[in-house]
C-alpha cells in the first residue's frame, strides 16, 4: 500500500503543517503585492507608482528605446526603421537636443518574434530606464510590447504597425502611420475611380495578420463601392509555390490581382503569375515597399501599383531633404519604413518640446495632441484613437522604380492638389543605389 | 505469551497497520503546502527584489518549466518521441482564452463599449478563480487532444511517431489560422460556443484577453489599475503541482510501467505491462499540463496568443530543454528550462550571433554529454550528492526527508561511493521509535555485512 | 481543361523536386536510421551557393553561356557533398552509438546553425536575392493552352536522370551493395570487410549532392534565393521526408512514388479543394498511410526479433 510514495519519507506529521499555516498567516500581510485592481498605491514594490513610467531624471541625456526586428524573418524592416530613427536623433542632437539635453538611443532586437517583444520592452523600461519607446513594425510585436508599455506608463509610438487593435484602449500607445482599414479604402478607391475596374481577385498571406487584415479591408471597401471580388485565394509566407492559387485566379476573369503581402513573397508570386499567363496588373499595399522589390520581381511587377506611406520622388521639400540626408549617411535611398521611423522620432521630439515634463502621462498626452506635424510621410495628425490621419500615396513601378502617381486622403478631407511626379535627375530610386 | 496477549498484540498490530487518516493526508499534502509557500515567497519577496525585468524573466522560467516538465512525461518517462507539444499549448491556450474572454463577458464584468476584457477583481477574487478554472479547462481540452494524438503511438515508433505528432501540431495550427477575427465584447456577448470556436483570430493574435499572469502585479498603469495578478505565484504553484505529481508518478508503479515501456517495449509487454494504456496515459497527462502551460502563456502580460508563435519551432525548443536536462529527470529538466530561458535573455545584446552560439552549444553538449545533464536520474541520485550532501544533512536533520533506500546501502555500494571513510557511512541501527508503523515490529535489523 | 493540365504539369515539377530531396533523406535513413533534419538546410545552402557561384562568374548581369548551368550544378553538388561529409564527421559520427533522440537533437542543432550562419551578412545575408537566370526560361511548347517551360522540363528530366543514376548505383554497383548491406546490419557488414565509416561518409555526400541539385532547380524555378531562419524551411524538407516515409523508407523507388503522390495531392487539393489548407494535406496523407500501412506503400513490414 503505497500512499503515493510518501511513506518513504519520514515526516514529523502535523508539525510541518501547523508551521506552514502560521507562516502563511503571517505572510498575508504582503497580500496587496499580489495585485488586486486597487486604485491606491501598493506599498514598496519597486518604487513605481501610477503612470510614472521610466525614471524621470532632470539632467543628463534623454534615453529613448527602440525595439525592432534586427534579425529573423523581418530583419530588413527593423534595420530600415532603425536607420530612420538614428538619422532623426543625430539631426536633433546637432540642433541642440530636447530642452538642452542630448538624446540617447538604445535599440534591442526581438528576432521578429512577438513573444520576445514583450520581454524586450520590459527590459528597455526596467533596465535601460527609457523615457519613451519607438516600435514596432509588425503588429503582433506592437500588440505585445504595447501591453507592457501601457502597464508601466511609458509612451510608445509605433512607426508602421497598421492593425487597428494596436492603439485601441491604450492611451500610452500611438502610431504615425495609417491603419489597414484606411489602406484598404485607398487601394479600393484607386482601383475603382482611377483604374475603373470592377472585378478584382485577392491573393493574401494567411499567416500574416497584416496581409489578412488588409485583404479584408480591401474586400469590404471595394464591394461597398460596387465592385466585385472574383476570388479570394491564400498562400503561406515562405511557401513559394502558388501555382494552384494562380490558376484559380486566372480562370476567374479578374481585371487585376490585389496582393496585400510582403515584398519578399510578392516578387516571386508576380513572376510565377506572369509565367502562367496572367497579364493583368497587380495592386499592393505598403508591404511591397522595399528597395528589393524590383530586384526580386523583375519585369513581373513592372506597371503594378501599390499604396505607400511616402514616395521618394514626391517633390515636397521635406521629402527631398530627407532623401538627401539619408543617402549621405547610409548610402541608399530610404524606403517607407525608414521614413516612418524618422517621422516617429521627430513627432516624439516635438511632443517632448511641448510637454510640461517628461513623465509618462504628460508625454503621452503631448504626443496624442500632435496636429499637422510636417512629416516626410505627409501631414501627421493623431486622432482620438491616437492613429495618424494622413494621406496615402499610390506609386507605380515604372522602369524598375516606384514612381509617384497620386495621393489619396482620408474620407472627409479636401482633395489634395496633385503634385507632379519626380523630375529627371533629382533622385535615383531604390535598386540603383548601392544597396546589396 | 498468553492467548490474551497474543490477540491483543494482534489487535494492536492491526491498528498500527492502518495509518491514521489525518496523518496520511498530512503526509500526502505537505509538499503541496510547501510548494504554495515557496511560490508565495517568490512572488512577494523575491520578485520585487529582482526588479521588473528579472521578475519577468522569472515568470518566463516558470512557464518554461511547466511546459518542459510536461513534455518530460511523454518524452522522458514513456520514451515516446513527441514533437507536437506546441499543439497542446495551442489547444490549451485557446481553450483557456475562450473561457476567460467569453466567460468574463457573459458574466457581465465587461462594460458594453469596452475594447478589451480587463482583469477583474482582487487577488483570488472572482476573476482569478475564472482564470484558474480556465487553466484547468484548457488543460482538459488539451488532454482530449492528447488522447487523439496518442493513438498513433500505438502503431508507430521513434522517428515516425515524431513526424506524426509534428503533423498533428501543424494541422492544429493551420486550422486555428483559418478562423476569423475575435469579436469585440459587444458582439461576443451573444456568441454561441460554435461561433467562439470559429472566431479565434486566425493569424492575428487573440487580442483583448485579460492578462491575469503578470510578473509585476504591483505595477499599476496610468489609470491606477493593475493589469495583472500574481503571475509568479500562480505559475509556481502550478510548477510545484507538476513537479510533485511527476515525481510521485516516477516512483510509483505506474511510473515504473512507463519507464519500462521506454526501455524496451516488448519486454515490458512480456512482463504484463499494458503498453497501450501506458503510452496513451502518458500522452494524456503530458497534454494536460502542456495545456495548462499554454493557458499561462496565453494570459501573460507580454505575450500575444497567435498560432505563429506556437508552431514547430516552439516544439523544438521544448524538446531541446527536455533532452538537455536529461530525458526523464525532473530536476534536470527544471534546471535546463531555467538555463535556456536565461540564455535567450542574457545573450540578446549579441543579436545575430546569439542563435549560432546557441546551435553550436547544443551540438557540443549532445556530443560531449549525450544523456543530458542528469540522464534519467534526479539531482539527489547523483554520486556527489549522495557522497557529500546526504551525510552532511544527516548530521543536521537526522533522517528527515532522506529516502528510505538511502538508509540501507549495502557496504559494497557504500564502499564504491566513498573512498576510505567506510565506517562513517555505515547506517546506524534505526531508532525503533521512528519506525514506520506499517512495518512489522519484529523485522530483523538489516545485516550490516551485505553480500556484494 | 487548362487548369487541369496546368495543375498536372506543376504537380510533376514539384513532385520531382520533392523526389530529389526525398532520395537524400531515404538514403541517409536507410544507412543511419535517423531523420537528418539538417537535410533541408543543405538544400537551401545548395540554392544560395549556386547563386554565389553564378554571381562570382559574373553571369548575373551578362547572362550565362550554355554550359553555365551544368557547371553551376556540378559546383553546387560538390560543395554540398563536402558540407554533408563534414557535418557527418563532426556532428553525427561521435554519436553513432548514442540513442536516436540525441542524434536528432544534434541534427536540429546543425540545422539551426546552418540557418543562422547563412543569415550572417558576410555569408549570404537575410535579404532575398534574385537568382541569375542560368537558362532562359522560354516556353517550349503548348498543351491545351498551357505553356510548358524549359525550366520545368529541365527539372523533370534532371530529376529523372539523377534518380536513374541513383537506382543504378544502389542496385548495380558494389558500392550500392555495400550501402544496402550497411543498411541491413552495420556490424555484420563491417565484419564482411566494408569500411563502414567511409561508406557512411559517401552516402551523406551523395544525399547532400542530391539536395543541392534540388536546391538549384528550386532556385531556378522560383527565381529567388533566400536564407530563411525559421522552421518553415524545415517544413519544406519535411514534406520530402514524408514522401520518403509514405513510399517506404529506405526504398528508392518508393521515395519517388511517394513524392509524386504527395505533390499531386497537395496541388490538386490546393487547386480544387481549398488553398488555405494546403500545408496540412501532406500530414493528412502521412497519418492515413502510416495508420493503415505503417511500413509505407512500398515498404515491407519488418518483423522485430526479440
Amino acid at each position: 500500500m503505497n500512499l503515493s510514495g510518501c511513506n518513504q519519507h519520514r515526516v514529523r506529521g502535523f508539525g510541518t503543517i501547523i508551521a506552514a499555516i502560521v507562516i502563511l498567516g503571517s505572510a498575508t500581510a504582503g497580500c496587496d503585492k499580489l495585485g488586486g485592481g486597487k486604485k491606491d498605491g501598493s506599498g514598496s514594490g519597486s518604487g513605481v507608482g501610477p503612470g510614472t513610467g521610466g525614471q524621470v531624471v532632470d539632467k543628463g541625456p534623454i534615453k529613448v528605446g527602440h525595439y525592432a526586428s534586427l534579425t529573423g524573418a523581418e530583419a530588413t524592416f527593423g534595420v530600415s526603421t532603425d536607420n530612420g530613427v538614428k538619422l532623426a536623433i543625430e539631426e536633433r542632437n546637432v540642433a541642440g537636443g530636447v530642452k538642452g539635453r542630448t538624446i540617447e538611443l538604445k535599440t534591442l532586437d526581438d528576432a521578429s518574434k512577438s513573444s520576445e517583444a514583450g520581454n524586450v520592452v520590459q527590459r528597455l523600461i526596467s533596465e535601460e530606464k527609457v523615457v519613451a519607446l519607438i516600435g514596432e513594425v509588425a503588429s503582433g510585436s506592437s500588440l505585445a510590447g504595447g501591453k507592457v508599455a501601457q502597464q508601466f506608463g511609458v509612451p510608445m509610438i509605433s512607426p508602421s504597425s497598421t492593425n487597428r487593435k494596436v492603439t485601441l484602449g491604450r492611451d500610452m500607445v500611438s502610431r504615425v502611420c495609417f491603419v489597414d482599414e484606411f489602406q484598404g479604402y485607398v487601394a479600393a478607391k484607386f482601383a475603382r475611380d482611377d483604374l475603373k475596374m470592377d472585378k478584382i481577385a485577392i491573393l493574401f498571406d494567411q499567416s500574416a495578420p497584416y496581409s489578412k487584415g488588409l485583404g479584408e479591408a480591401f474586400r469590404n471597401e471595394f464591394t461597398g463601392m460596387g465592385g466585385k471580388i472574383t476570388t479570394e485565394q491564400a498562400y503561406t509566407a515562405g511557401d513559394a509555390d502558388v501555382s494552384a492559387q494562380l490558376q484559380t485566379i486566372k480562370t476567374s476573369g479578374a481585371q487585376a490581382v490585389f496582393l496585400p503581402g510582403y515584398y519578399t513573397d510578392v516578387g516571386g508570386i508576380a513572376r510565377q503569375a506572369r509565367k502562367i499567363g496572367i497579364t493583368v496588373p497587380f495592386l499592393g499595399g505598403d508591404g511591397w515597399d522595399s528597395t528589393k522589390l524590383t530586384e526580386i520581381g523583375g519585369d513581373a511587377v513592372e506597371g503594378s501599383y501599390y499604396s505607400n506611406h511616402y514616395s521618394f520622388d514626391e517633390q515636397r521639400p521635406e521629402v527631398q531633404e530627407f532623401v538627401k540626408k539619408y543617402k549621405a549617411k547610409f548610402g541608399e535611398v530610404p524606403d517607407g519604413l525608414a521614413a516612418l521611423g524618422y517621422d516617429a522620432a521627430r513627432v516624439l521630439f516635438a511632443a517632448m518640446d511641448r510637454a510640461p515634463s517628461l513623465g509618462g502621462r504628460d508625454l503621452a498626452t503631448a504626443i496624442a495632441a500632435t496636429k499637422d506635424f510636417p512629416g516626410v510621410t505627409g501631414k501627421i495628425s493623431l486622432d482620438a484613437n491616437r492613429d495618424a490621419q494622413k494621406q496615402a500615396v499610390i506609386v507605380q513601378v515604372k522602369g524598375g522604380q516606384p514612381r509617384y502617381v497620386t495621393s489619396i486622403v482620408p474620407k472627409g478631407w479636401p482633395e489634395p492638389t496633385k503634385t507632379p511626379a519626380g523630375g529627371s535627375g533629382s533622385a535615383t530610386g531604390p535598386g540603383s543605389g548601392s544597396s546589396k | 505469551m498468553t492467548d490474551k496477549d497474543r490477540t491483543r498484540n494482534l489487535a494492536t498490530r492491526v491498528a498500527e497497520l492502518h495509518p491514521n487518516p489525518a496523518a496520511a493526508v498530512g503526509r500526502s499534502a505537505w509538499p503541496f503546502v510547501v510548494g504554495i509557500l515557496i511560490a508565495f515567497a517568490l512572488q512577494v519577496g523575491v520578485a520585487p527584489m529582482l526588479g521588473d525585468f528579472y521578475a519577468d524573466v522569472l515568470l518566463d522560467i516558470g512557464v518554461a518549466i511547466v511546459l518542459a516538465g510536461s513534455l518530460n512525461i511523454v518524452n522522458g518517462f514513456a520514451g515516446q518521441f513527441s514533437l507536437g507539444h506546441a499543439g497542446f499549448m495551442l489547444v490549451g491556450g485557446y481553450g483557456a482564452a475562450m473561457v476567460t474572454y467569453y466567460g468574463s463577458i457573459k458574466l457581465g464584468w465587461v462594460p458594453a463599449d469596452a475594447q478589451e476584457v480587463a482583469v477583474y477583481g482582487g487577488f483570488m477574487g472572482a476573476g482569478d478563480l475564472l482564470f484558474l478554472a480556465s487553466c484547468v479547462i484548457g488543460g482538459l481540452v488539451a488532454a482530449a487532444a492528447g488522447l487523439l494524438v496518442g493513438l498513433p503511438s500505438l502503431r508507430l515508433r521513434g522517428d515516425y511517431l515524431a513526424i506524426v505528432t509534428l503533423g498533428f501540431g501543424e494541422i492544429l495550427r493551420v486550422l486555428v489560422q483559418q478562423t476569423d477575427e475575435v469579436p469585440d465584447p459587444a458582439i461576443a456577448a451573444d456568441a454561441s460556443a460554435w461561433y467562439a470556436i470559429g472566431h479565434l483570430g486566425g493569424a492575428s493574435p487573440f487580442t483583448g484577453l485579460p492578462s491575469y499572469v503578470s510578473a509585476t502585479p504591483w505595477q499599476q498603469d496610468a489609470s491606477g489599475n493593475t493589469p495583472g495578478h500574481a503571475g509568479i505565484f500562480f505559475t509556481f504553484v502550478i510548477v510545484a503541482i507538476l513537479v510533485i505529481c511527476a515525481y510521485r508518478l516516477k516512483i510509483s508503479a505506474k511510473g515504473r510501467e512507463l519507464l519500462a515501456v521506454r526501455e524496451n517495449e516488448i519486454a515490458a509487454e512480456a512482463m504484463g505491462v499494458d503498453t497501450a494504456r501506458a503510452k496513451i496515459s502518458a500522452f494524456v497527462m503530458s497534454a494536460f499540463f502542456g495545456g495548462v502551460g499554454g493557458a499561462l502563456f496565453a494570459h501573460q502580460v507580454g505575450n500575444v496568443l497567435s498560432p505563429k508563435e506556437l508552431g514547430f519551432q516552439k516544439s523544438i525548443d521544448l524538446v531541446i530543454m527536455v533532452v538537455l536536462g536529461g530525458m526523464g529527470s525532473i530536476t534536470g529538466v527544471v534546471m535546463a528550462a531555467a538555463a535556456l530561458t536565461l540564455f535567450v535573455e542574457l545573450f540578446r545584446p549579441f543579436a545575430e550571433f546569439r542563435m549560432p552560439i546557441y546551435a553550436l552549444a547544443l551540438i557540443i553538449v549532445m556530443i560531449v554529454r549525450p544523456q543530458g545533464l542528469f540522464g534519467i536520474k534526479e539531482l539527489w541520485d547523483l554520486g556527489p550528492w549522495r557522497r557529500h550532501v546526504i551525510p552532511a544533512w544527516r548530521k543536521i536533520a537526522g533522517g528527515w526527508l532522506i529516502p528510505r533506500h538511502e538508509e540501507r546501502l549495502p557496504i559494497a555500494i557504500a564502499k564504491r561511493l566513498s573512498t576510505e571513510r567506510v565506517s562513517s557511512e555505515m547506517p546506524s541501527e534505526p531508532d525503533p521509535s521512528e519506525r514506520d508503523p506499517s512495518e512489522p515490529a519484529d523485522k530483523p535489523a538489516d545485516e550490516p555485512e551485505g553480500k556484494p | 481543361m487548362n487548369k487541369l493540365v496546368q495543375t498536372f504539369v506543376d504537380a510533376i515539377a514539384v513532385g520531382s523536386l520533392y523526389a530529389l530531396t526525398a532520395l537524400g533523406y531515404t538514403l541517409v535513413y536507410g544507412v543511419l536510421r535517423f531523420i537528418n533534419f539538417a537535410h533541408s538546410d543543405v538544400f537551401t545552402v545548395g540554392a544560395w551557393v549556386s547563386f554565389t557561384f553564378a554571381t562570382a562568374f559574373g553571369w548575373a548581369a551578362t547572362g550565362s553561356p550554355v554550359f553555365g548551368m551544368p557547371i553551376i550544378l556540378l559546383l553546387a553538388m560538390a560543395t554540398c557533398a563536402v558540407l554533408g561529409i563534414t557535418i557527418e564527421a563532426l556532428a553525427y559520427r561521435p554519436l553513432r552509438r548514442a540513442p536516436r533522440l540525441n542524434v536528432l537533437i544534434t541534427a536540429i542543432g546543425v540545422s539551426l546553425f546552418l540557418q543562422n550562419v547563412g543569415q550572417l551578412e558576410w555569408v549570404f545575408g537575410n535579404a532575398q536575392k534574385s537568382m541569375p537566370p542560368l537558362v532562359e526560361d522560354r516556353s517550349l511548347f503548348t498543351v491545351a493552352g498551357v505553356h510548358i517551360r524549359l525550366v520545368t522540363v529541365m527539372i523533370v528530366v534532371l530529376a529523372a536522370i539523377l534518380m536513374l543514376v541513383l537506382e543504378w548505383l544502389v542496385f548495380r554497383t558494389r558500392l550500392g551493395r555495400a550501402m544496402r548491406a550497411v543498411s541491413f546490419d552495420e556490424r555484420v557488414a563491417s565484419l564482411m570487410g566494408i569500411n563502414v565509416n567511409r561508406l557512411i561518409s559517401i552516402t551523406f555526400g551523395i544525399g547532400s549532392a542530391l539536395a543541392a541539385a534540388g536546391g538549384l532547380l528550386y532556385a531556378l524555378k522560383y527565381e529567388n534565393v533566400s536564407q530563411p531562419a525559421d522552421a518553415k524551411w524545415v517544413l519544406l524538407g519535411l514534406k520530402a521526408f514524408v514522401a520518403a516515409v509514405v513510399g517506404g523508407i529506405g526504398n528508392v523507388r518508393g521515395a519517388v512514388a511517394g513524392a509524386m503522390l504527395i505533390a499531386f495531392v497537395e496541388l490538386f487539393g490546393a487547386a480544387y479543394l481549398s488553398p488555405h489548407l494546403r500545408e496540412i494535406y501532406v500530414f493528412v496523407i502521412l497519418i492515413g498511410v502510416l495508420l493503415f500501412k505503417p511500413s509505407g506503400l512500398f515498404g515491407k513490414a519488418v518483423v522485430e526479433k526479440v
